[in-house]
């Protein structure tokens, strides 16, 4: 099964998470919005209800939990709905970072003031992307992603070393994402709105590559911008997925993005 | 008024086509003043009607003229490093040195790339080096006073990035396209956030802030980028003003990265 993210450890949160989802996804059969089990687009049965969205939006695939798990989506809703993941696993990795213990002790004082700006901006892309999705989704009760869990395994958040080169993964992935994913999305409005958002991720990354190698080039180091093009690394969302789901707790899927 | 919409309101084909160098109009308004701020200029062209703004013209709004203007954008940068680093107003031997090579490199590979990407020089879509001055008519000495040079790098970084980022649209129906253009987005967008850090700033943009020691002339590139309202939500709501209008960046429309080019266009 592609793209699919392995569940960590599942603890008690996640468990009711788990019987959330099954039961929202059962809601969501019960609607008659989506059959699960689809292989493809023209499996998808829409129920006559759905004919002006299917107008509206596009034959495919909602986000929203099939066969009790949920899946992105695909399209501009799902690429949204894949950004919105990111986002969450960014804005909730920041949030960590300025809240441990040590983060004044720890971090110098340019740290610091990169790391909260980078905590605030990562935290405005996640609730910008919850409030978009609920917009723009036509059924956002049962088709916006919910609330991951994370799980960061040994990474100690008082450690600088440590903090520092997650962030620098964290954003070259968010930079890599955006990047192969722009051309996964038809709506010129929402294609804007990923490059907005994008740039943004590229200067964190050369922030924190700066302020881990200040001395250097590293900043557009030669292992992300090739040398002989000049273009930045981009990356499809199974591969994205393949690098995040490391952190993410919560099951989910991208069976219909590429 | 807004400077930028001002500008803009010159950058159409006839006034490109018009006679008259816009050096000879900078030598007019230098006469007014030899401490006339480069802000002026913009306001003092108001009244230079016939005065061609740059020779360049605005792209069409398809796949190949947002490559042209792409072009045109690192055929401009790809100069300025060079002759920054030649120059010798580049501090050596240090982290300094280091970024404009680094940096100086990419611009240099993407010229390259995306000649290659409209066809090659024989191609009917290529388009030539225009003649830059980045003296803007002996207003400015980049290259022998390195604070100056430091912020027309930054002006140029963060006007490609708002540059790339409003022909995205422009290569929708054309994916290969996009995707490189986004990579080279991203690359100037890193380039951008270090240039500022050298400069004592913070990586990203704040409001519409273009930085201490930044002649009032660039302001164009940094109007439109206090936006905090993105699709209808407000990004202020949460940390403020400063915070929403950092984290997202804004697009340049065709008009508006044209004008911004042409100051430095003989």
């Amino acid at each position: 099964m592609k793209n699919v993210v392995q569940i960590k450890e599942v603890n008690s949160p996640i468990k009711n998470r788990r019987e959330f989802l099954k039961i929202s996804g059962l809601t969501v059969l019960s609607t008659g919005l989506f059959l699960t089990g689809c292989s493809n687009d023209n499996e998808l049965g829409l129920a006559n209800n759905t004919n002006s969205l299917t107008s509206k939006y596009g034959q495919g695939h909602f986000p929203g939990t099939k066969d009790g798990v949920f899946d992105l989506g695909a399209g501009d809703l799902g690429v949204l709905t894949y950004a919105y993941a990111l986002e969450q696993l960014e804005a909730d990795f920041y949030t960590r970072v300025v809240n441990a213990s040590g983060f004044t002790s720890n971090f110098t004082a340019e740290d610091q003031q990169v790391l909260v700006d980078l905590y605030h901006h990562e935290v405005i892309h996640r609730e910008f992307f919850k409030t978009a999705l609920t917009g723009a989704l036509p059924n956002p009760k049962h088709q916006l992603l919910p609330h991951l869990e994370f799980n960061y395994g040994s990474l100690n958040f008082n450690s600088r070393t440590d903090v520092l080169a997650t962030a620098k993964a964290l954003e070259d992935t968010g930079v890599a994402a955006y990047n192969g994913a722009g051309r996964l999305i038809t709506n010129p409005d929402y294609l804007l709105l990923a490059g907005k958002i994008v740039s943004v991720e590229a200067r964190h990354a050369s922030a924190i590559r700066s302020l881990i190698n200040p001395n250097s080039k590293d900043f557009a180091g030669d292992d992300v911008v090739d040398t002989t093009t000049g273009l930045d690394v981009k990356k499809n969302p199974s591969e994205v997925i393949a690098i995040a789901s490391g952190f993410i707790a919560t099951t989910f899927t991208a069976l219909y993005l590429p | 008024m807004n400077i930028l919409k001002f500008i803009a309101s010159f950058a159409n084909e006839d006034l490109m086509q018009s006679q008259g160098s816009r050096r000879d109009s900078l030598g007019k308004i230098s006469q007014l003043g030899k401490n006339l701020t480069l802000a002026s200029i913009p306001f003092g062209l108001s009244s230079l009607t016939n005065v061609a703004y740059g020779k360049i013209k605005p792209t069409p709004s398809n796949p190949i003229g947002a490559l042209q203007l792409a072009l045109t954008l690192e055929y401009l940068e790809k100069e300025y490093y060079i002759m920054g680093l030649e120059s010798g107003v580049i501090p050596t031997g240090g982290r300094d040195e280091k970024v404009f090579m680094q940096i100086s490199a990419h611009e240099t590979d993407h010229v390259t790339f995306l000649i290659n990407g409209l066809g090659g020089v024989g191609s009917p879509n290529f388009v030539e080096k225009p003649t830059f001055d980045f003296t803007v008519g002996g207003a400015f000495h980049p290259f022998n006073d390195y604070p100056t040079f430091l912020a027309l790098a930054q002006a140029f970084e963060d006007t490609g990035v708002r540059a790339y980022k409003g022909q995205a649209t422009n290569l929708i129906s054309a994916p290969d396209l996009l995707t490189a253009a986004l990579q080279i987005h991203s690359v100037e967008a890193r380039h951008a956030s270090e240039v500022r850090r050298l400069r004592g700033l913070k990586g990203w943009i704040t409001l519409n802030q273009r930085g201490a020691g930044m002649p009032e002339a660039t302001q164009a590139v940094y109007n439109g980028e206090e936006n905090t309202n993105q699709a209808g939500y407000n990004t202020s709501t949460l940390f403020g003003v400063e915070a929403g209008s950092e984290s997202y960046d804004e697009p340049l429309t065709t008009d508006q990265a044209v004008a911004i080019a042409g100051l430095f266009i003989v």
